[in-house]
């Protein structure tokens, strides 16, 4: 999708937060990508490295951890993974389709390692 | 009730872990689209008093033609303008404008959706007491339109017949957010051979909780229960 743009946002968010803590150099960024945010990891990676430069971030590592895709389902009353990254939700018990996704459209940075 | 919830941690690298030697951790929990995010909000608040809507499709399906049908139709009763985005020209701008409502162009250059600020800086230009309804047509595009929260009160997709009943499942996300999915040109519907209990089955399928819609912006026909819907969300909003 937008990987360039999130990534200047990434270092932004992490440098803010690591110049609050008085660090000198940021060693990871930690993000929380969800399964249909539509974050092409390879794309994210690419960019970050291009982000990064001449920021207290430049050799920082970036730690993706990408979180599931779980969707509720009324009629069965419990969660469900999904099992596509397309978004669609349909209960594997009882084959309903629903329209509550709980998890899967976040993107945040989650932590920083500093030094 | 026995309801299961799956766990939602399940971080490869745990949370807090430090694995640089020496480095101590700082947590930050923003997210990244935190800037479109804040200016959605302000957006929201300037919106109180009007019914905002984000229309988007492809290209061509026919987002600006129902809403000249919806302006022509709806004049003297609903006040409304449009915020339209194209990556060139204003030519959208100019015939919402001729059908008879305040319109303003974006053109968003390279740009292949709108974001927050943009229409910020658009609504600007128009005088939002004196509205009903507010349309945001969007950059024709099913993709990355889906990301960006612009302030809306609706998101609405549109498909024409002409685009092949898997619409929905090829671009499932944009559906999947969206209030209410309009299938416009039903006029045609028969001559490109359009499987209609096949499309709303793929709809049903991605957003069931979603209004549809069936009409041809340009006969006129099914846009009754369309401009129901806009006056019904209106007057929820309004309480």
């Amino acid at each position: 999708m937008h990987e360039f743009g999130l990534a200047v946002s990434m270092v932004d968010l992490a440098v803010e937060a690591a110049r609050k803590e008085g660090a000198e150099r940021i060693e990871a960024i930690h993000v929380e990508i969800g399964a249909l945010a539509g974050v092409v990891p390879e794309a994210l990676e690419f960019a970050f490295g291009g982000a990064r430069e001449g920021t207290m971030a430049a050799h920082a590592r970036l730690e993706v951890t990408y979180l599931p895709a779980i969707a509720y389902c009324a009629t069965c009353q419990s969660e469900f993974e999904l099992d596509n990254r397309f978004g669609i939700a349909v209960c594997p018990r009882c084959d309903t389709p629903s329209a509550d996704l709980r998890q899967g459209r976040e993107m945040h940075v989650s932590h920083l390692e500093v030094t | 009730m026995a309801g299961t919830a799956l766990t939602r941690d399940v971080r490869v690298s745990g949370h807090g872990t430090v694995e640089t030697p020496g480095a101590r951790v700082v947590q930050v929990q923003k997210s990244l689209m935190r800037h479109n995010d804040a200016v959605a909000v302000a957006n929201r608040a300037a919106f109180a008093n009007c019914l905002v809507l984000n229309l988007v499709s492809s290209p061509g399906s026919g987002k600006t033609a129902l809403l000249e049908r919806t302006v022509r139709d709806l004049a003297g009763e609903l006040r409304m303008a449009v915020v339209v985005g194209d990556l060139e020209t204003d030519n959208d701008a100019v015939r919402i404008h001729a059908a008879g409502a305040p319109s303003v162009q974006i053109v968003t250059g390279t740009v292949c959706h709108l974001e927050a600020e943009m229409v910020a800086r658009a609504v600007d230009q128009l005088d939002l007491d004196g509205l009903d309804v507010l349309v945001i047509e969007n950059v024709g595009n099913l993709v990355c339109p889906a990301s960006w929260d612009l302030g809306e009160d609706v998101r609405v997709t549109l498909l024409s017949v002409t685009e092949g009943e898997d619409k929905p499942l090829k671009y499932p996300r944009i559906f999947k957010d969206s209030h209410a999915i309009v299938i416009n040109k039903v006029d045609i519907a028969q001559v490109v051979g359009f499987d209609r209990a096949q499309a709303l089955a793929n709809v049903h399928r991605v957003t069931p909780a979603a209004q549809v819609f069936e009409l041809s912006a340009r006969t006129g026909e099914g846009m009754a229960p369309w401009r129901a819907f806009l006056r019904e969300r209106l007057a929820t909003k309004r309480g």
